[in-house]
């Protein structure tokens, strides 16, 4: 029993077998050439590599918003790739978090409205819970107080902060961030990443943060490098992120 | 509130100006609409006012007497090729009470009132005048024409050896109330009537041309002794007078005209009016939809990385085309609320500038419930239909895309 327990906890949340990925009809690109992975609860992964690698294009078949022309995608033990489009919708609605680069913050609601969005979509209208646990996650990234601010009235840092909290609204397994500090100046990129760590360490959801800063590879789990469309390393920092 | 209109309202107030440029655009569009219609629904009724005051809805009326070819019997062969065409007489309804009676039951009949008329003379000293003599029974006449209210002088009392005449033929012949007219058949019968009152029914004609007396005494005028020559109808809904007509016609086997057929013209030119105000309102609710397109199009250009986000968030394909359905449905809505206040505002100050020389409207501008609702249901339908496209496009927005290229 302990032990079925155990293996569930342990239970991968991202699979990725043999994913290929092409562009194109006549002249085609191939973007991803066989990708395996396997992230599991509560690890801290970031995904390297040279522009054009194929770093984003795996984000996006992670995060389902692309389909792999070949391969099979698992998210939360469920095959992805078996879906229709409601249901990929749904599975990237309850089961993965995102940390976009520019925050991609909606610029007609304020911060407490964005982090209660995904709970809003999932909920199919706005519940007085919500609001809640919206606070208490913008309490979490230190941002309480500005609940009621518009994204324009936020600084750079507290916009991803509270791009953050949003992607932890729906306690989704999986959060995935794209150069979540790529936007940042050093001292709030260390900040933001930071928050990203402690978060990762309280609530055991696993994180595969895309990065170009080695410095913040450094200080995750495990850093996958990704060259040519394979991955050419995998294992725990040291130095594998500089290849 | 569900989803889709929590972010369709924000979407909308998020871009203020363009929000209010386009309802604006929509209102505008359904003042027009309301203004035009009012104008042209009070121009129409104004003038069917004015044409059914002096006329029956439908007039039933003995067979047109017409000589018929003589044919042999055996092979269908014409022996008297020429006919002469018969000249019409003043003739009776043959039966006209169980008529009547018939007419009064057939469905959409409200009132019925027999006449007898026919052509006289009317003399006093040295003027005479050629008029139409009516024989009528004064209740049931007078529920069919607004005799009674528009009396000038005098009582409404046709009965006896007292009439009541027109206030141009007053005029004409230099008579007023208590006067003595006489009254002559082309063949010689005559008799003389006291002028019991004046009336002025709005058409000059027909103040010109008329005499009401009684029944009886039309009846011995024009020697119809117990007959009526036609009887007026009046139905619940003027405008399906013609199908009512042909149900009496079918029914008493006598010719039943209706005040559209009698006024073909008429009808023409309010056909004519109406078409070239729906053609005006169609062009106006297309530019309306054209305007509310555009903006909801450059609006999903705008939006494309909130709709990616939102997307990459879970919501479904569905949601993000029922959020600019709505866009375009709320434009319409605000736009008809505005834009009926602005039409109703158009129509008074419009009614006021209309006015007869005693101040009165010249023609009713008024706007029914009826026709803001139509107006209302227009704008939301051309709101949602106009979004349509837009919101098509947004929910086949790749979210990669719309958030890399947003």
């Amino acid at each position: 029993m302990a032990d079925a327990t155990a293996a569930e906890r342990d239970a991968p949340v991202l699979v990725l077998e043999g994913v290929h990925k092409s562009y194109g009809t006549t002249v085609i690109t191939e973007v991803l050439r066989g990708i395996d992975l396997r992230v599991i609860p509560g690890e801290l992964t970031a995904v390297t590599g040279p522009s054009g690698s194929g770093k984003s294009t795996m984000l996006n078949l992670i995060g389902l918003l692309d389909r792999p022309t070949s391969g099979k995608v698992f998210v939360a033990g469920e095959e992805a790739t078996a879906l229709d489009d409601a249901g990929l919708t749904r599975l990237r609605g309850t089961k993965i978090g995102f940390v976009f680069q520019f925050h991609h913050l909606l610029p007609g609601f304020s911060a407490l409205e964005n982090v209660m969005m995904p709970m809003t979509i999932a909920s199919g209208r706005p519940r007085p819970w919500m609001h809640d646990k919206a606070l208490a996650l913008l309490d979490k990234v230190g941002l309480a107080d500005r609940a009621d601010a518009r994204p324009s009235e936020l600084s750079g840092g507290q916009q991803q902060r509270v791009a953050i909290a949003r992607a932890l609204a729906m306690d989704a397994p999986l959060i995935l961030a794209d150069e979540p500090t790529g936007n940042l100046d050093t001292e709030t990129a260390g900040r933001v990443f930071e928050l990203m760590r402690e978060l990762n360490r309280t609530t055991r959801q696993a994180f595969v943060v895309v990065t170009h800063d080695p410095r913040l590879a450094e200080r995750c789990d495990r850093v996958v490098r990704v060259v040519d469309g394979r991955i050419v390393s995998d294992g725990p920092p040291n130095g594998a992120a500089h290849g | 509130m569900p989803l889709e209109w929590y972010v369709a309202i924000r979407f909308l107030r998020e871009g203020r100006m363009q929000t209010l440029l386009i309802v604006a655009g929509a209102a505008i569009g359904v003042a027009v609409m309301l203004f035009l219609s009012a104008l042209m629904g009070g121009l129409a009724e104004s003038l069917i006012a004015q044409t059914l005051g002096t006329q029956a809805h439908i007039v039933v009326r003995p067979v047109v007497e017409a000589a018929r070819p003589q044919r042999t019997s055996t092979r269908d062969t014409l022996v008297m090729p020429r006919v002469e065409r018969t000249a019409q007489r003043v003739r009776s309804i043959v039966g006209w009470q169980q008529v009547m009676r018939d007419v009064e039951r057939a469905p959409g009949v409200v009132s019925v009132s027999p006449t007898v008329s026919g052509p006289v003379f009317a003399q006093r000293g040295d003027a005479s005048k050629s008029v139409i003599l009516l024989g009528i029974d004064p209740e049931r006449f007078a529920r069919i024409y607004p005799i009674r209210a528009r009396l000038r002088e005098g009582v409404y009392r046709p009965v006896g050896d007292s009439c009541v005449i027109g206030t141009e033929l007053a005029s004409d012949l230099g008579v007023s109330v208590g006067d003595k007219v006489r009254l002559s058949v082309v063949d010689g019968a005559s008799d003389v009537f006291t002028v019991a009152g004046l009336f002025d029914l709005g058409n000059r004609e027909v103040n010109r041309r008329w005499v009401l007396v009684s029944m009886r005494s039309a009846q011995t005028l024009l020697d119809l002794v117990g007959g009526v020559s036609a009887i007026d109808v009046t139905v619940d809904d003027v405008f399906a007078a013609t199908t009512i007509a042909e149900s009496l016609s079918a029914r008493t086997g006598l010719v039943a005209d209706s005040w559209m057929q009698t006024n073909a013209q008429l009808m023409v030119g309010l056909r004519s009016q109406s078409s070239s105000s729906n053609l005006i309102q169609v062009f106006v609710v297309l530019a309306v939809a054209m305007g509310i397109a555009s903006v909801l199009i450059v609006s999903v250009v705008q939006k494309g990385k909130e709709i990616g986000i939102l997307r990459a968030m879970g919501t479904s394909r569905r949601s993000v085309l029922v959020v600019f359905l709505l866009q375009g449905g709320i434009v319409g809505l605000l736009g008809s609320i505005v834009g009926v206040g602005l039409g109703m505002g158009l129509s008074v100050f419009f009614a006021s500038l209309a006015v007869a020389a005693d101040g009165s409207p010249l023609f009713p501008v008024h706007v029914s419930l009826a026709l803001i609702a139509r107006c209302t249901v227009v704008a939301v339908s051309t709101g949602l239909l106009s979004a349509v496209l837009p919101a098509r496009r947004a929910a086949r927005l790749d979210p990669a895309v719309a958030i890399r290229n947003g």
